[in-house]
């Protein structure tokens, strides 16, 4: 548990880093096809307290970036590469036993489809009691009152009963509360969450996230928020990462990215929001292309073919992600003007 | 569940009606008959017709049938004609019961105790060597003939290595009988070398019958470990860092082993009820064994009451496996 109950965000020059990504890249190796590199050399830091979004579109090697940090990727086919240092330990060569008694106690992890995460044939209160059983010694008896107050926490209602519940007996804003609450259960100092709104009805989307927000800010717990929907970006994050085929293009504090995006992506991705205020009935402009056009990073910018203002460079030389004094970093020849 | 049992039970005596019917129809559509069983092919038309009269069976059918329905209901299922003749039906199969019950357990044992480890293992490491092994096993396992394999079994070690008895129950030891399950008999009336003797008549028989299961339950079970090991919620369970043992337990097994269960209550009623092969090769005295010999020469009393058992031995252990079903698989439980 951290003592320090920082406001989001402030504390970005003070502490180190209580996660910090270098480098890292997952190569996947199936037998019989080529090698792919899902994530290419990824590097940001995570203070505590702080929330960090990785941003883009499926694909982008979001989701990968996050179960490699876990350790939840698939023992074979796959190359992990580069270092994950929390709080002084590389997480990526730890020996598995001890990643097991990290998991769910000091980084715990919420996931995307509330329903298929949750075990259908073990009532919710003990998936959140055997978190409890497992990490802080309790027995299940002594663990049952916790997790009736950790459902109540997350604002599940009539917590008594949902205890003896089974996940099919819960809505789906209800089981992604339940798994919130056994993600936090253990108070662990960060959260990773992967698209923890996407398979939630909208007005639900604005619930969970406000509670997430709400419990992070309490208890000072760090979060990663993966997601490939700005809205949420805006609502919740203090820094925000944007993938493009593995590797971060763009980076920038929240208010900064949003008022002048500067790579062609990011704005890409911002125009392609449909907004409330516009004319009725005006396209909508999303990006053109999809990821399977990419180029390979090797020898030109992935997001060239995609792009809306290339020059010659972008397809004969590998941009570099450079960074500037303010915690900005773009990886672009030709970025969009700054507004501001 | 009060509700779902009565629909349940209401079914399974509409299915033991109607299959009643079509069993008595067919009977008696087969060639020979009675008659000509007991009486041989020489027998004149006149000794024929007294016998056929005598057994009712110049009656319209439907009479037949309605008679042996009507004495069913009262537990009488007729008189054995070659099987024993003169014996009740009734006693026949039940005196048989024991015998092909405690040989079907001890080959669900072995198909089980083999199958569910091996098949988790296979899963685990899916297209290793290990697993590629196993899979053939299987295959193996499911394709080899029930009578071919009892015979090279007796051959190889009961015959050539004399290891194991060569056939029947138990060896002649003036064993006390309570249940006619020798095993259990031994046990209760404290003459262990009966229950050892019963053990060892039932190696080979039980390998021979549970081959197939351990091949079905085997495969089922892989392929559901498999499909569960990529569940989110496997993922879930990891991400909170438990125990690999309770993972496995409660996180994998439990939901793979949903399928497996219905598997095995299939797999029970057909080894109650279809270890003819088995059981003649080994001479082993059960329901089986007197099916085989009830068919031969028609015994229409014995094979009806071994047939109807049967069935309803199979449509109770479904139902067994729904209710099964329902304690583990929440789900189920409210619909």
């Amino acid at each position: 548990m951290t003592a320090t109950a920082t406001t989001p965000g402030s504390s970005r020059h003070g502490d180190e880093p209580l996660l910090s990504v270098r480098d890292l890249r997952v190569t996947f190796t199936r037998q019989g096809e080529d090698p792919f590199t899902a994530v290419d050399g990824v590097s940001f830091d995570v203070r505590p307290g702080q929330t960090v979004g990785l941003v883009g579109e499926s694909g982008c090697g979001k989701s990968v970036t996050s179960l490699a940090i876990m350790g939840l990727l698939p023992a074979r086919g796959n190359r992990v590469e580069g270092t994950a240092t929390f709080e002084g330990t590389d997480l990526l060569t730890l020996a598995k036993d001890k990643m097991r008694d990290r998991r769910g106690r000091d980084i715990a992890m919420i996931f995307q489809d509330p329903l298929s995460s949750l075990n259908p044939v073990v009532p919710i209160g003990r998936q959140v009691t055997e978190v409890l059983e497992r990490h802080k010694s309790m027995s299940r008896k002594a663990a049952t009152p916790v997790a009736r107050e950790l459902l109540d926490r997350v604002g599940i209602p009539d917590p008594d009963r949902r205890l003896t519940d089974y996940p099919h007996q819960l809505s789906g804003g209800m089981r992604q509360r339940a798994l919130i609450a056994m993600a936090l259960a253990c108070e662990p100092r960060l959260l990773i969450a992967d698209e923890p709104t996407t398979a939630l009805d909208v007005t639900i989307q604005a619930q969970i996230l406000g509670l997430l927000k709400e419990l992070v800010t309490e208890s000072g717990t760090a979060l990663v928020m993966i997601t490939h929907d700005l809205g949420v970006v805006a609502g919740l994050c203090d820094e925000v990462n944007v993938l493009y085929g593995g590797r971060i293009v763009e980076r920038g504090r929240r208010h900064e990215l949003f008022a002048s995006p500067r790579h062609p992506y990011t704005t890409g991705l911002l125009a392609s929001i449909p907004r409330l205020d516009g004319a009725r009935g005006a396209p909508l402009t999303p990006i053109p292309g999809s990821v399977a056009d990419n180029l390979p990073w090797e020898h030109a910018c992935a997001f060239a073919p995609r792009c809306s203002q290339p020059v010659d460079r972008c397809t004969e030389q590998s941009p570099e992600l450079e960074h500037d004094d303010g915690g900005r970093a773009l990886r672009c020849f030709n970025p969009v003007e700054a507004t501001s | 569940m009060a509700r779902f049992l009565i629909r349940r039970l209401l079914q399974m005596v509409l299915v033991v009606f109607v299959l009643s019917v079509m069993l008595f129809l067919w009977l008696r559509a087969l060639p020979g008959g009675t008659v000509s069983a007991i009486l041989g092919e020489r027998a004149t038309p006149e000794t024929r017709a007294a016998l056929t009269k005598a057994l009712g069976l110049d009656e319209p059918i439907w009479v037949q049938y309605g008679k042996f329905l009507w004495r069913a209901l009262h537990g009488d299922f007729g008189t054995s004609t070659r099987v024993l003749p003169g014996a009740d039906a009734l006693d026949i199969f039940l005196t048989r019961l024991p015998a092909t019950i405690e040989l079907s357990a001890f080959a669900l044992v072995f198909a089980v105790a083999l199958g569910i480890p091996l098949g988790y293992v296979a899963a685990r490491r899916a297209n290793s060597p290990v697993d590629s092994g196993l899979v053939i096993l299987s295959l193996v396992g499911v394709a080899v003939p029930v009578f071919f394999l009892a015979f090279f079994l007796k051959y190889q070690f009961a015959v050539d290595h004399n290891w194991f008895p060569v056939s029947g129950r138990q060896d002649n030891l003036s064993c006390t009988r309570i249940t006619n399950f020798f095993v259990l008999d031994g046990l209760l009336t404290r003459e262990l070398d009966c229950s050892a003797s019963a053990l060892k008549h039932l190696v080979l028989p039980s390998i021979a019958l549970g081959t197939i299961p351990f091949a079905v339950i085997f495969r089922i079970t892989r392929a559901s470990v498999l499909d569960v090991l990529g569940e989110d919620y496997v993922r879930t369970a990891e991400s909170k860092g438990l125990t690999a043992r309770v993972v496995r337990g409660r996180h994998v097994l439990r939901n793979a082993m949903l399928p497996v269960v219905t598997t095995i209550g299939l797999q029970t009623g057909l080894l109650l009820a279809g270890a003819v092969l088995t059981e003649k090769v080994f001479n082993w005295g059960g329901i089986g064994n007197a099916l085989a010999d009830a068919f031969q020469y028609r015994d229409y009393s014995v094979l009806q009451i071994l047939i109807l058992a049967a069935a309803l031995i199979y449509v109770v252990i479904n139902l067994l496996v729904d209710i099964s079903y329902a304690i583990i698989d929440p789900r189920v439980r409210t619909r």
